[in-house]
């Protein structure tokens, strides 16, 4: 499906391709600009899209701005990926309700609208791929997730501007969405080229009747895509060293070192696409006769993650930095069988101090090289 | 924790624990937010027998008490032996807010000199019966619970209550603003405005108000992970100040000024503004 030839959706047709999903009773959710950063929001139409608008992203730093430029997906990312729509911050689980005696337990699942996601970025789509086999796979598949999830028509956007803090390339997730997309398209001055990705997005896009484009066009748009991957300055090169390598840096000083300037603040796991730590709490009413039981997002970096009876086995900031950085980067691949980064770089931009885990590896598993050659 | 049950002396029928509302020196919003309750108040009369509470009622009787809530910090002479009293009377004790919790705003006396501040404020001075530090309630009798805040959250307060009822440890988590300011989808002002917000190192449980309005964090919950974290453990108030002074230009007096405020007094606040301080500071002195 995915090597069928790209078509040529100009941008004066794209209210088109709105209408189709609609006729497809799918209600549209793009990127939003709202306070300074870009959200996940319902659009009416083109007229909402953040046209003209730009990030710039920095470890610690995050600005908008608008350009003389009339891009329409020229914001890379906000804080959000897209897994606050399938992995939602607070999800109701089920009420327990208690009436003489009788205790009635009644599950809360979720209704969603069938969702349009336009403009997901490559690093969301593997992200959400990564998720699937969190939650979808084997026989405990999450039901809150799976109804989400399948509410969900994922419309891509490959990326021709990378930012600093950006890394897809090394971690093989991007800039061109790989797999798991619906539709997928490559922004031109005054046109798009569509790719299918699934016979859901096929269904779509053959009520438009496009154009194909041209083995020239097809080059120029992947001339575009290198030349973003060309940019990056970041990447986790020392990937095919792990899971075992950072095992065996388990006592570096460099934990210590990180400790120094990390908060504890989990704003890293709050923005990355893959960490998926919840927590589960009871709400009860104060007559003790009703119950409601959520899941809201949780992170290794709270007091409570490492709370058993009586003691917190990772009390201080090391053992937690050291706990997010060997499961993201190591054990996460013999648990699922892929890395937990797939490079989105959210964890350097919206870290309060800036702190960069392309860095924290190079410095662990460098000096560990140092230290093995005699 | 035992449920707190109670029955009438002498027979099996079920009485109402008892509840009482004490205050020392503080503003009485604390207080309020009991009153202010609203939709919750009736289910709250009727768990409890509101039995000292003079914010509410003229009707003040005395102890034994099965729960305390005490507001305020412990400002004048006659303070220390008065909670001593309502100690031995509480079964729970649980402060609420940060004046009882941390010592509140008034103690940024104890960085001044208290006679001249009474001086510059009163007439006759002699009048004046003040204590020279402004405490919190832990320094005096042993506390159960602490709700922090200034004032307090209003689910909170019911949530420590349904639990103390049921006999449970009560549910107040101790992690950072910021958890709760990206569940909720806030932009970080921190990051995209630069604006000096005190989320990562404040403890969770307003609902991440401040961020939600635009507005950086204060700190009004006190220290994430309490007031004396060991070594290691968060508050890292070093790492963030150290960010606002060579990131956002912060100046020495400014960082003094933005830990020392409603929760100043609590160590991890207190030494962050004493290291700033003493500065004027070359940065390896401090930490
Ligand atoms: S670890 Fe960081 S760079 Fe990697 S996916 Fe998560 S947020 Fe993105
Ligand atoms: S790495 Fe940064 S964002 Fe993550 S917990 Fe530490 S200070 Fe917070
Ligand atoms: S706005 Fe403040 S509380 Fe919210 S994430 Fe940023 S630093 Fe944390
Ligand atoms: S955001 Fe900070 S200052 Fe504002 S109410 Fe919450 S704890 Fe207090």
């Amino acid at each position: 499906m995915t090597n069928a030839i790209p078509q040529i959706l100009p941008k004066s047709g794209f209210p088109r391709l709105i209408e189709a999903l609609r006729a497809h009773h799918y209600r549209i959710v793009g990127p939003v600009v709202r306070d300074g950063a870009l959200h996940w929001d319902e659009i009416a139409g083109v007229e909402d899209l953040p046209i003209g608008w730009q990030d710039t992203q920095q470890p610690g730093q995050y600005r908008l701005e608008r350009t003389e430029t009339t891009t329409w997906f020229g914001i890379v990312h906000g804080p959000d990926s897209i897994k606050r729509l399938t992995f939602v911050p607070r999800e109701p689980l089920l009420t327990i309700e208690r009436k003489a005696k009788k205790v009635t337990v009644t599950p809360q699942m979720p209704e969603p609208t069938p969702t349009a996601l336009l403009g997901v970025r490559a690093c969301d789509v593997a992200g959400l791929l990564v998720h699937d086999r969190i939650f979808l796979q084997g026989r405990y598949a999450d039901p809150y997730y799976q109804v989400r999830r399948d509410a969900l028509l994922v419309i891509a956007v490959n990326c021709t501007r990378a930012h600093k803090t950006c890394f897809c390339a090394s971690m093989g997730t991007g800039p061109r969405a790989q797999s798991g997309y619906d539709l997928a398209l490559t922004e031109f001055e005054d046109e798009f080229l569509v790719s299918v990705g699934s016979e859901k997005g096929r269904e779509i896009i053959e009520l438009l009747e496009l154009p194909s484009a041209s083995p020239a066009y097809q080059r120029q748009e992947q001339e575009r895509i290198d030349a973003c991957a060309a940019s990056q300055v970041r990447g986790l090169q020392e990937q095919h060293r792990l899971p075992q390598g950072l095992y065996e840096v388990h006592e570096h000083p460099r934990w210590e070192t990180v400790a120094h300037r990390c908060l504890a603040c989990a704003n890293c796991t709050m923005v990355c696409p893959t960490c998926f730590c919840h927590t589960v709490e009871d709400h009860p009413d104060l007559s003790h006769t009703r119950n409601e039981r959520v899941r809201l997002w949780d992170s290794c970096f709270t007091p409570q993650h490492g709370m058993i009876h009586g003691k917190n086995f990772r009390p201080t900031i090391a053992d937690r930095y050291r706990m997010w950085l060997t499961h993201k980067l190591a054990s996460w691949i013999d648990q699922f069988g892929v890395s937990g980064c797939v490079g989105c770089g959210r964890c350097l931009t919206w870290c309060p101090v800036g702190i960069d885990l392309t860095e924290e590896l190079h410095a662990l598993m460098r000096e560990n090289v140092d230290q093995a050659t005699p | 924790m035992k449920a707190v049950k109670t029955s009438i002396p002498g027979t099996r029928q079920p009485r109402r624990p008892r509840l009482a509302v004490a205050k020392f020196a503080s503003c009485d919003g604390c207080q309020l937010t009991l009153l202010n309750l609203e939709d919750e108040l009736l289910a709250v009369g009727d768990a409890l027998e509101v039995t000292y509470f003079p914010e509410a009622s003229s009707r003040m009787r005395g102890g034994p008490y099965d729960i305390a809530l005490v507001e305020g910090s412990i400002s004048m002479p006659e303070h220390a032996r008065q909670l001593a009293e309502l100690r031995k009377q509480a079964r729970v004790l649980i402060t609420i807010g940060a004046c009882a919790t941390a010592g509140g705003i008034q103690a940024l006396r104890n960085w001044a000199d208290l006679e001249s501040y009474k001086r510059a404020v009163y007439p006759t001075p002699a009048y004046i019966q003040s204590l020279r530090t402004s405490t919190p309630i832990s320094e005096h009798v042993s506390v159960d619970f602490e709700l922090w805040g200034c004032p307090i959250d209003k689910q909170q307060l019911l949530r420590v209550l349904t639990d103390v009822l049921a006999g449970v440890q009560p549910f107040l988590p101790a992690h950072s603003v910021c958890l709760d300011c990206k569940r909720q989808g806030h932009p970080c002002v921190l990051v995209a405005k630069g604006l000096p917000c005190l989320g990562p190192v404040t403890r969770t449980g307003c609902g991440a108000i401040c961020p939600g309005m635009g507005r950086d964090c204060y700190g009004c919950f006190g220290p994430v992970e309490g007031a004396s974290p060991g070594p290691g453990i968060p508050p890292n108030t070093a790492s963030l100040s150290d960010h606002f002074s060579s990131q956002f230009h912060l100046i020495p007096v400014e960082l003094v000024r933005r830990f020392r405020g409603i929760n100043g007094y609590l160590r991890p606040f207190r030494e962050e503004s004493h290291a700033w301080e003493s500065s004027n500071k070359d940065s390896d002195a401090h930490r």
